[in-house]
């Protein structure tokens, strides 16, 4: 089983130098991409079939290829790589920065060389301080081994890159946000359109894209398409996928795994399963923001598709895990918590709505909870729907807890009416 | 034109609007707390949620906002289906969750946005049962209260006031439930529009702190359309008035002139109307008053004394001309200094000798290149500054228009265009606020900036070889004229500012440059007052000086001065001599001033809120504005006295007789009498009322004394009433008197009084314009020499919006925010003089000599000194003025 974006990442935790990378053939990608065009390079990442890593699964390919391209394309254009990576149980992109940051500029160089980018930004988590240190180290390297800078390896190519550490918001994140915020505004989302592919950062034409879908690139160019593809176990999209779990299972983790690895699978052979003493619940499939998934889903494949057609998302891949002596109340709060202060406060289902969820959920908890509650949760799972609010943040919110009604509702009509919580005593 | 449907009714709409434009121009009920119809859309709120279907034969649809879709041909939306009405009702529900729950306490009850959208969203029963949110409130001036409490966060006001109106010390903070709209710390809003707040925040965040000083129900205040008396631009206002006391100054939206916004000075300046200071009663020197005191004058006139009159720029139309006729053309003077008169007179010839159009303020928001000439636009005409930072956006915006995004679409607009503003040229003694727009800026001089005029008209009409040698002027110069050439619609600002009539004439030159290379440019010109372009169309023997050099040679001379305080028109020397040297005065005024103790007869005149009148405004438009109450004293309207003066009567005739009379003996005036509807205007058999049918309590005040209700007075000058009986519709469009309409309370109901939403008022925007260019009209003005005066310094004026305004500087809430008066100066100039580092220096002028306060402004040439014009220690001062500095 080959994992390329993780294979060469070493047990000891420190980063990759350039040398080591270029040892296990780093920057072939990047060699062979200069002695091609911009449309061909686009092309092989579109014939590669990979799909945005950040959770919502657009094909990469297509997204850049509505960047305007030519001699009257607007200039500069820009490459940001979203390594906000605020999605609670999220820590893939992490792992590919610490432990392969070359990896990552490479990726985005090339995806600069295929829509004529002249600067690039890394926007990196706040709390991630030791990836900060080592972009910072990479990128030294990178601008004196002449991979950044003007005149990239003699292909008359240039290309600045800097790493931009946020103040911390998890709707920077969303891709709009991220330009917002990188231009010193409000971390507010944008309207679309216009798309960042057209206007984004500073009104020009900007691809922002997640870490790990940048890390796929150089691969896609050294291997080539086909070869990405057969990586795969997934009709939807090539590659392998960075996989996760947390929570009480016996082996917490990330594992690089063909995309359409079963859930199964991840759970059982790669994270063994649960602690002793512990039950699986229920798990959330990839981050904080996708529906609930139950033991009875442990067959399907973890690919874009197959899990929205269980109901819920692949998002991020990273799964979080809910044993039997968790509340599932108390996991939706804190959730809710997270995503009401998390919230921008720019459209008004999301700034009132997840606050108000919030607090019902905090009722039930306590023992405050009303009979009328579960049916006002249920409507503010309908009013934060796709397309009531601005982004897909609150939408987003309210997957965890649409799911937990549907999934856990006796849990709910327990702490009503024993107006208690029995997992606190 | 697209077909919509709305609720499987087809519509022909106009191309390039959204659905919510759409719904309210049809005269629909469509609930919105965001969209704005001078900022658009931008989707925050969610209110107008409705149901879109693909086609006829779609059942479900989904939900959409109204404000973000687009007009199409074939677009299909409910608003009266169920789901879509649901979503509305929750939503309100949700931003309520944290709004107090003080209607009766709020200073917006009555006519609050959130009120009616409540309401009109069928949302009743609040579930929230948690604790709300709390804020602290911030100070932010004599002008706003801040109770953030209230907010619904629609995130108006910052859009008004950071990306309209170009604010910079006031913004969103926090996130989620949190987020608050204020200031980083307490402290006065520096915006010259900040009161807007108060009608752009749809709910109680943002109050008039003025009307809140002397608070009452807004639907217990008399109002009547008015017209901003504080400077030039002539901007609709609505004044409400109640137990004899003008309690608030609002927005009258004109879609030509202001539209629904208006500066600082016009809207919190009117506070002098209640001045303990008013001149209530007629009164004569030897102390005795009332009847007896106009008694006299009548005695005095009978007796046919040799009489001249002094005119003025704050007075109406009528009122000027009236004194006209008591004194007879040749012996009416303007009553103002010569260099006013003379700039002012400038303005007007080269109008209406011009081959260029004087636009309208809406249009000057649509002209994209910008050059202003000698102008601080900020300070002296506040709200063309305001449309000239909207003409800015309109280049960079043409980006966003060629990505196929409608002109609606604000969001999607700013993040295309990023803060960018168009071609934008200043050339100013000092810097002015507007250069926070500019592309390029230019300090001199008078000569400088005529001999720098000069040179952007020669290169307009000759290209580059027009120009002689190379330095910072010439670049500018150059640089200015390019852009200037390279757009279809320039736009050219000047104005009085220099008191300068060879910066008006090359100002003029540079738009006849533009016209003859086949532009269509505009020219715009600030005057300094309400009246100024009116009393200079009505013809005059000339101004002070000339008054005073009459009454110098005759000694036997009755003046009557018009509403003019002559130690602030002109220098004390000049007006005590004037005095001393009639054989009567009489004077018609509104308030005790530096004149009133030396006259030996005073009239009480009405403020704009007790009389009737027609103002001229800098475009040459001509604007009725009405009497808001009968003020229970001997205040009249000046042209009531005057007209009583000459027909030796007790009373005067009705207003529209004297604007008949006008009309016949000015030709230029004509038009004025179809202004407005005619005092005998009915519709049906009613008047128009100036209290809303919701009126209350008005037998109640004087119970103690009488429950018979005493009988209203009767407004024989126009067709409004004095009481809330009458039409309750929607009246003539310049006369209305304030917006309702049934489920609008607040003042977004001006959308019913559109023909279509943030456009005409049925029936026609109000107004005639008087002045029109020429087809034949000139395109060059020579300019005249400019002759300096004596001394190293040239001495101009720096205007400022509180302080430079006569009447407004005089209200207690804007008297707060004038600065101290101080002469700028610039470092380099104090070193060359030894006083590097002074706190106060001394000026001297050929006609005397004052000490002030330094204030450095290094943007000044170092030839040029600036005093505040019109300040109490600086008025009477005629500008420019040349002399040099000293130490004290």
């Amino acid at each position: 089983m080959e994992r390329p974006l993780t294979e060469h990442i070493k047990q000891d935790g420190t980063a990759l130098s350039l040398k080591e990378y270029e040892a296990v053939g780093g920057y072939q990608g990047l060699r062979n991409a200069l002695k091609m065009s911009p449309a061909d390079v686009m092309n092989a990442v579109k014939d590669s079939k990979l799909r945005g890593r950040g959770g919502a699964g657009f094909p990469t390919g297509v997204k850049w290829s509505f960047v305007p391209m030519g001699d009257n394309a607007p200039t500069p254009k820009y490459i940001v790589a979203n390594g906000d990576e605020m999605e609670p149980g999220t820590f893939k992109d992490r792992l590919l920065i610490e432990g392969n940051p070359h990896q990552l500029i490479e990726g985005m160089i090339i995806s600069a060389y295929a829509i004529g980018a002249g600067m690039s930004f890394i926007f990196l988590r706040w709390a991630y301080h030791e990836a900060a240190d080592r972009i910072t180290r990479a990128l030294q390297e990178a601008y004196q081994a002449g991979y950044l800078g003007n005149n990239i390896m003699g292909s008359g190519f240039n290309l600045d890159m800097d790493l931009h550490t946020s103040v911390g918001r998890y709707i920077c994140g969303e891709e709009t946000a991220l330009l917002n915020a990188l231009e010193g505004k409000r971390a507010n989302p944008r309207n679309k359109p216009p798309f960042p592919q057209v206007s984004g950062l500073f009104g020009k034409p900007t691809i922002v894209n997640n870490v790990e879908t940048f890390c796929n690139i150089p691969h896609i160019l050294a291997k080539g398409a086909e070869w990405y593809i057969s990586l795969s176990r997934s009709e939807g999209g090539g590659g392998t996928k960075l996989y996760g779990a947390s929570g009480k299972v016996k082996r917490p983790a990330i594992w690089e795994l063909p995309l359409g690895t079963t859930l199964g699978e991840i759970f059982e052979e790669h994270a063994g399963g649960m602690l002793e003493g512990y039950q699986l619940r229920g798990l959330l499939p990839g981050g904080a923001s996708t529906d609930f998934l139950t033991p009875d889903h442990m067959d399907i494949k973890m690919d874009f598709e197959s899990v929205a057609k269980a109901g819920s998302r692949m998002g991020t891949g990273t799964i979080i895990v809910m044993d039997d002596k968790t509340c599932p109340i108390g996991m939706c709060l804190n959730l809710e918590n997270f995503f009401a202060q998390e919230s921008c406060g720019w459209c008004t289902p999301c700034r009132e709505g997840l606050p108000w969820t919030a607090k019902i959920l905090l009722a039930l908890e306590e023992g405050k909870g009303k009979p009328e509650d579960i049916d006002h949760l249920t409507f503010q799972t309908h009013y934060n729907a796709p397309g009531n609010t601005f982004c897909a943040l609150a939408p987003g919110a309210m997957e965890p807890l649409q799911s937990a009604l549907k999934y856990f509702r006796e849990d709910f009509d327990e702490h009503i009416n024993t107006h208690r919580c029995k997992y606190h005593n | 034109m697209a077909k919509v449907f709305i609720d499987n009714k087809e519509y022909e709409v106009p191309n390039g609007k959204n659905m919510l434009e759409v719904c309210l121009s049809l005269g629909m009920d469509l609930t919105y707390f965001c969209w704005h119809p001078a900022m658009h859309s931008v989707g925050a709120c969610r209110q107008c949620a409705v149901t879109q279907y693909r086609d006829e034969n779609d059942t479900r649809g989904k939900l959409t906002m109204a404000c973000m879709l687009d007009a199409n041909e074939g677009t299909r939306i409910s608003i009266l289906d169920q789901k879509s009405k649901d979503f509305r009702a929750g939503n309100i529900e949700a931003l309520m969750i944290n709004h107090p729950h003080d209607c009766p306490v709020c200073d917006e009850g009555g006519e609050c946005h959130l009120q009616d959208m409540t309401v009109m969203s069928g949302h009743n029963y609040r579930r929230y049962r948690f604790k709300k949110r709390t804020h602290l409130n911030q100070d932010l001036g004599p002008f706003i209260k801040h109770e953030m409490n209230r907010c619904i966060q629609c995130y108006r006001c910052v859009r008004f006031y950071n990306d309209y109106a170009g604010g910079k010390d006031f913004g969103v903070f926090a996130s989620s439930g949190r987020v608050y709209f204020g200031r980083s710390e307490s402290g006065t809003l520096e915006s010259e529009f900040s009161g807007n707040l108060v009608e752009v925040c749809p709910t109680g965040v943002f109050t008039d702190k003025t009307l809140h000083k002397h608070y009452t129900r807004k639907w217990d205040l008399t109002s009547a359309p008015s017209v901003c008396h504080q400077c030039s631009v002539g901007c609709n206002t609505l004044a409400s008035e109640r137990y004899g006391g003008l309690r608030r100054i609002m927005t009258r939206y004109n879609g030509d002139v202001n539209g629904y916004f208006l500066c600082d000075r016009g809207r919190f300046g009117y506070e002098y109307v209640n001045d303990e200071k008013r001149l209530t009663r007629a009164a004569q020197k030897e102390n005795t008053s009332g009847p007896e005191a106009f008694a006299s004058v009548r005695k005095h006139l009978a007796s046919s004394p040799k009489m001249i009159g002094i005119g003025s720029p704050r007075a109406s139309l009528e009122s000027n001309f009236m004194l006209k006729q008591l004194v007879g053309a040749e012996n009416f003077y303007q009553g103002i200094p010569g260099t006013e008169a003379g700039a002012v007179n400038t303005v007007l010839e080269v109008l209406q000798n011009g081959k260029v159009k004087t636009p309208s303020l809406k249009e000057i928001e649509s002209y994209d290149t910008i050059f202003i000439l000698g102008e601080d636009l900020t300070n002296a005409a506040p709200r063309i500054a305001l449309s000239l930072r909207q003409a800015a956006k309109n280049l960079p915006r043409e980006k966003a228009y060629a990505l196929r995004i409608q002109t609606w679409n604000d969001a999607a607009i700013r993040e295309v265009v990023q803060g960018e503003t168009g071609p934008f040229f200043v050339a100013t003694p000092y810097a002015t606020k507007l250069e926070d727009i500019a592309t390029s800026s230019f300090h001199g001089d008078t000569s400088s900036l005529v001999s720098l005029g000069k040179k952007i008209a020669a290169h307009i009409r000759k290209g580059e070889q027009g120009l002689a040698n190379h330095d910072e002027e010439t670049g500018f110069a150059s640089a200015t004229a390019k852009a200037l050439s390279s757009s279809q619609k320039p736009l050219i600002v000047s104005g009085t500012g220099m008191m300068s009539k060879a910066i008006i004439r090359v100002a003029a030159s540079i738009a006849g440059a533009l016209k003859e290379a086949g532009k269509e440019p505009g020219l715009v010109f600030a005057v300094p007052e309400a009246n100024s372009m009116g009393l200079s169309m009505m013809g005059a023997a000339g101004a002070l000086e000339e008054a005073a050099d009459r009454v110098a040679k005759e000694n036997d001379i009755t003046a009557v001065v018009l509403e003019t305080d002559l130690f602030y028109r002109t220098d004390k020397n000049t007006a005590t001599g004037f005095l001393n040297r009639c054989q009567k005065t009489i004077l018609l005024d509104t308030l005790e001033n530096q004149t009133t103790p030396e006259v030996d007869f005073i009239l009480p005149a009405g403020t704009f809120a007790e009389s009737d009148g027609t103002l001229v405004n800098n475009e040459g438009r001509a604007q009725r504005y009405y009497q808001v109450f009968q003020p229970k004293n001997e205040m009249k309207s000046s042209w009531a006295w005057l007209d009583m003066m000459i027909h030796n009567t007790e009373d005067a005739r009705p207003f529209d007789a004297i604007v008949s009379e006008m009309a016949e003996h000015i030709p230029a005036f004509d038009k004025i009498k179809t202004l407005a509807p005619a005092a005998d205007y009915r519709i049906g058999t009613q008047r128009i009322p100036r209290q809303t049918h919701r009126f209350s309590g008005r037998t109640s005040i004087n119970a103690n004394v009488s429950v018979h209700e005493p009988k209203p007075p009767v407004d024989k000058d126009s067709p409004l009433s004095y009481t809330m009986e009458g039409y309750q519709g929607q009246p003539p469009s310049a006369d209305i008197p304030y917006y309702w309409s049934p489920g609008w309370n607040s003042i977004q109901s001006i959308n019913k009084y559109q023909i279509e939403v943030g456009g005409e008022l049925h029936g026609g925007n109000p107004g005639i314009r008087l002045i029109e260019p020429q087809e034949d009209g000139a395109t060059v003005f020579e300019e005249n020499i400019v002759s300096a005066g004596k001394g190293r310094f040239e001495i101009l004026p720096a205007w400022d919006i509180f302080g430079s305004g006569e009447m407004s500087a005089l209200s207690p809430a804007v008297a707060k925010r004038i600065p101290e008066a101080a002469v700028s100066v610039s470092e380099k100039a104090l070193q060359g003089s030894g006083l590097s580092g002074a706190e106060k220096i001394r000026i001297n002028y050929h006609s005397g000599d004052i000490v002030l306060p330094v204030k450095v402004d290094n943007s000044l040439p170092d030839n040029v000194l600036l005093f505040p014009k019109g300040f109490k220690e600086t008025a009477g001062m005629q500008f420019p003025l040349y002399g040099d500095i000293a130490g004290v």
